[in-house]
């Protein structure tokens, strides 16, 4: 599926609006996230999950973005979604991707977003008994944490 | 017409307002001190030296064993981040720390020196010093490049320590990112002379004008 043909799906399917510069990238509301991973994944072919984060947009709350690349037809595409102020939940796109897993993790342990019907939900860089979110903009780097910090 | 000859103006010393400055002196007054020797052989070494004239075996013996360590100081392979490949360089056959009487040692249950090689993460300090309690006394540590100085470029981050003698006790700081292997060569050299300046077999000796 070329390039256009996958703006012509997107927006037909979403009825959103399809930006293409710098990258093509759509956004959806949080409750078809699930929905626009398996659709780019079995519809578009945009079979490799490239890689998943979030913006944390302070008082805008965090938005969710996701790379996904159709490496068939040279079509990659950006995902997001802006989970609103003050949610932390998104659902995850682990059961569509498997490589979304571990992206996933990283996103909650940096992020302290809640995936969904993700299957093992844990902190997957720092320790466990690290407290708060790191990349969130609220979080204060000049917490004490003797006697290393 | 005479003109006065310009007076320097010194700032005030804003850096003492600086917290984690003084955080680090406060860490640095609780420290131990001393954990070059044990405490039955520093015992047996002040019963000779109460002795009349055994100051003589004292003093002889302190020539002698402190020789005998900074000849064979082996540094347990304790590599971290980029500082790692500059230690790998120092002890490679151009800079030969060998002839130095150091042999790279891959277990810290041999060896002397640790030499922390590169950033120390929040993660990873209780690993360094689990590696540091299971090297026997009397042992030696070095701090390799602003990393393990002070935390360096990453000392503002969230999950960096800021300087690995808030974990290990250091004696040699080698500057530098990464220092070069001679930079870490006259830290080891700075390190042998700061061993065969012990005294009394294993007490800190008064300040050597090199190393202090």
């Amino acid at each position: 599926m070329t390039a256009e043909e996958t703006r012509a799906a997107l927006a037909s399917t979403f009825g959103v609006e399809v930006t293409s510069a710098p990258v093509m990238s759509v956004t959806v509301s949080p409750d078809r996230w699930e929905e626009l991973g398996r659709f780019a994944k079995e519809t578009l072919g945009c079979r490799f999950f490239s890689f998943l984060s979030a913006v944390d947009w302070k008082e805008q709350g965090l938005e969710v973005v996701a790379k996904v690349d159709n490496l068939d037809d040279n079509v990659s595409l950006l995902l997001k979604t802006r989970l609103g102020p003050g949610v932390t939940t998104c659902s995850s796109l682990t059961p569509v991707y498997r490589g979304a897993d571990w992206m996933e993790r990283e996103c909650f342990d940096m992020f302290g977003i809640r995936f969904e019907n993700h299957p093992d939900l844990r902190r997957i860089l720092l320790e466990d008994t690290w407290e708060g979110h790191p990349l969130l903009k609220s979080y204060a780097v000049d917490t004490p944490h003797p006697p290393y910090r | 017409m005479a003109l006065d000859p310009p007076v320097p103006i010194v700032p005030a010393p804003i850096w003492r307002n600086f917290k984690d400055l003084q955080e680090w002196e406060e860490l640095h007054k609780t420290r131990p001190e001393g954990d070059k020797h044990s405490a039955l052989f520093e015992s047996i070494t002040e019963g000779i030296h109460s002795f009349p004239g055994g100051f003589v075996v004292t003093t002889a013996a302190d020539a002698f064993l402190n020789w005998a360590r900074k000849s064979s100081v082996w540094p347990v392979t304790f590599g971290l981040a980029c500082c790692a490949i500059e230690m790998m360089a120092t002890f490679a056959s151009r800079f030969d720390v060998e002839r130095l009487g150091m042999v790279p040692w891959a277990s810290p249950r041999h060896s002397d020196l640790m030499i922390v090689s590169g950033t120390v993460t929040i993660k990873m300090a209780p690993m360094l010093l689990r590696i540091y309690d299971q090297m026997p006394d009397p042992k030696w540590a070095v701090s390799m490049g602003s990393c393990a100085n002070s935390g360096g470029p990453f000392r503002h981050g969230y999950h960096v320590v800021k300087g690995v003698d808030r974990v290990i006790p250091v004696d040699v700081y080698v500057p530098g990112c990464p220092p070069p292997p001679e930079s870490l060569l006259n830290g080891l050299l700075l390190l042998q002379d700061q061993i065969a300046h012990f005294n009394k077999t294993g007490k800190k000796a008064p300040p050597n004008p090199k190393v202090d």
